[in-house]
């Protein structure tokens, strides 16, 4: 086949590991760009999320957000960005966290939500304070929720975070870019397959930050 | 003792869930509040931890009002168990009932070993300690639900509807255990409930809530048996309110009569003796003396009692232990009208007729009628 020609043809060639185009360095730049925005798109989303959910107010607004920040286009907002501020990271990072907040914020809402009503209750009668209610009973129990929002969120910036090479920025988009602009479908191939096995990577690093971080009495079923 | 005032629940669409409610909750005992859904029976336990706010009125907890101390303080003061136990799934449940020990400061290890006690105290196997609460059983999470609540050890117990979700044999095994640790504990317990015989079981002091949260009766059950104030509260009882009373008196009040009674190695001249008395029939035992089953003096053959073709003696009473509605149970289940009495150990101390019984109880209600007529003279005077 054709594609795995391309594949093996990318991966075998020497040239592609070293230098500031090789992997190590092209994927060095995607994690931390993807990285950077899921911490921002999460220090945004997460906070709001658990207050309204611990509160159970605000949902309708929330899911506005939401919806508003779905219908933004990443590329159109990209372009955007760079008329309004120039080259740099900033036009690539609103683009990937106003993609990430929607996911982690609405998820975080509903997860606590479903959380049970009986402990809370049981909890605020024999004293517990607000906030240890919320980080002590509420969170442990969607915690396996609150992961799959971040989850969807990171690998949607990911994949997205390919637009980067648009603006000249690195990231594993500049194979795809870099390829179609050469006609160097090898390097179109190879760029997508990395950041096909980056996402699958980020898939892992979440189903372990679950194993490790949600409770056995929670995980059951889940 | 927790005084609650003419307190008023008043939400703001205008619904009165409590409506000028005063009742005194004596310490160290158990305090049944009980009424049909809708009576504020929930709100007014609520209210006592301030998980409810009165909208007037006020409630003293050994004198003082209970607003004048930090919520939380005042919470952590009281056990609190809800209808579904309410645990916290991602703790083990070691870990559940150390809760309140660690919000009150314990360090970890001797939060620890206290709701390890604890377990053992209510009844669970230190096995379950490790466990997470989706690995129990309903009426376990209840058990630890009531651990948890005990942990810190509260003066003031608040129960609300706690056995509700367990099926009819579990709730009994609860009830039965809740009662033994109040004897142990001396608790003072407020224990809400809609089921009213739960009510009767358990409290020392039974308060009937009518819809729209107005007290409707405040008495001890066997009072409430007697003499229901209304037609509200008699039709809350149910139909068999007369039975039911016969729990409060014991059935130590029998005399019981040890002459119809033989071994099942009796000889021809024993039976026949013991069969002159003035009972038509014989109870048959084993020779430890446990009851085998009835017989007619005439049909036993010396040597040759066969316990296979006795006649059924009902469910036995234990005397002095069990009630008289115990032993009236006893002496219908039985197709002789005759009562079995045992002692702890099942052996047979003596047997008793329907119609003695119904002698004892015609004395107790007349001993009844008098403390109730006792209790509103006091009342009125």
């Amino acid at each position: 086949m054709n594609v795995l020609n391309f594949v093996n043809a990318f991966f075998s060639d020497g040239a592609h590991w070293h230098g500031y185009d090789g992997i190590p360095t092209r994927l060095a730049e995607h994690v931390q760009y993807s990285l950077i925005a899921l911490a921002i798109a999460a220090a945004v989303a997460l906070p709001v999320g658990l207050v309204t959910g611990h509160y159970g107010r605000g949902g309708n607004a929330l899911a506005l957000i939401a919806t508003a920040g779905r219908a933004l286009p990443s590329f159109g907002l990209l372009v955007l960005m760079v008329i309004l501020v120039g080259f740099g990271m900033v036009p690539v990072m609103v683009p990937l966290v106003v993609l990430a907040v929607p996911p982690i914020l609405v998820t975080t809402y509903e997860a606590l939500r479903s959380v049970d009503p009986s402990p809370v209750d049981a909890a605020r009668g024999m004293g517990m304070h607000e906030s240890r209610i919320l980080f002590r009973v509420e969170v442990p129990v969607a915690l396996p929720l609150i992961l799959s929002g971040l989850r969807s969120a990171a690998i949607q910036i990911v994949s997205t975070a390919t637009i980067a090479a648009y603006i000249g920025v690195g990231g594993l988009g500049r194979y795809i870019i870099d390829g179609l602009y050469q006609r160097d479908y090898e390097k179109v191939v190879g760029g997508a397959t990395l950041v096909a096995v980056l996402a699958l990577a980020t898939l892992g690093v979440f189903w372990g930050a679950a194993r490790v971080a949600v409770s056995p009495g929670v995980r059951r079923g889940a | 003792m927790i005084r609650i005032d003419s307190v008023t629940k008043r939400y703001p669409d205008g619904t009165v869930a409590v409506d000028r409610l005063s009742l005194e909750i004596p310490d160290r005992s158990i305090t049944v509040l009980v009424g049909p859904s809708g009576c504020g029976k929930t709100t007014t336990l609520r209210m006592i931890n301030r998980m409810v706010e009165p909208s007037e009125g006020r409630i003293l907890l050994d004198g003082a009002d209970i607003r004048e101390q930090p919520v939380n303080t005042l919470r952590r003061s009281m056990g609190y168990v809800i209808q579904n136990a309410g645990l916290f799934q991602h703790r083990t449940i070691l870990d559940n009932i150390a809760t309140v020990p660690r919000l009150l400061g314990w360090n970890r290890q001797r939060a620890r070993a206290r709701a390890a006690e604890l377990m053992e105290r209510v009844g669970l196997d230190s096995s379950l300690a490790k466990r997470y609460p989706y690995q129990l059983s309903g009426g376990q999470q209840q058990r630890v639900g009531v651990a948890r609540a005990l942990a810190a050890d509260p003066p003031v117990l608040l129960m609300d509807e706690p056995f509700s979700a367990v099926d009819p044999v579990v709730r009994k095994g609860l009830q039965e255990e809740l009662l033994r640790i109040q004897d142990e504990l001396g608790k003072t317990i407020v224990f809400v409930t809609h089921d009213i015989d739960e009510a009767i079981k358990l409290g020392t002091m039974v308060a009937v809530l009518r819809t729209g949260g107005r007290l409707a009766q405040y008495a001890p059950p066997a009072e409430l048996l007697t003499a229901p104030a209304d037609d509200f509260v008699e039709d809350f009882l149910g139909t068999d309110r007369g039975i039911r009373r016969l729990s409060f008196f014991a059935s130590s009040a029998l005399e019981l009569k040890t002459s119809p009674i033989v071994a099942v190695d009796s000889t021809a001249e024993q039976i026949a003796t013991r069969g002159a008395g003035d009972t038509p029939y014989l109870l048959v035992t084993d020779l430890d003396g446990r009851p085998l089953g009835w017989a007619e003096p005439g049909e036993l053959t010396a040597g040759e009692i066969d316990p296979g073709r006795l006649l059924p003696y009902g469910r036995p009473f234990e005397h002095g232990q069990e009630s008289l509605r115990a032993a009236l149970d006893g002496a219908v289940l039985s197709p002789t009208g005759w009562a079995v009495g045992v002692d702890g150990s099942g052996r047979v101390v003596g047997v008793v007729s329907q119609q003695t019984i119904g002698e004892a109880i015609r004395g107790a209600h007349a001993e009844g009628a008098a403390v109730a007529a006792g209790t509103e003279a006091e009342v009125s005077g």
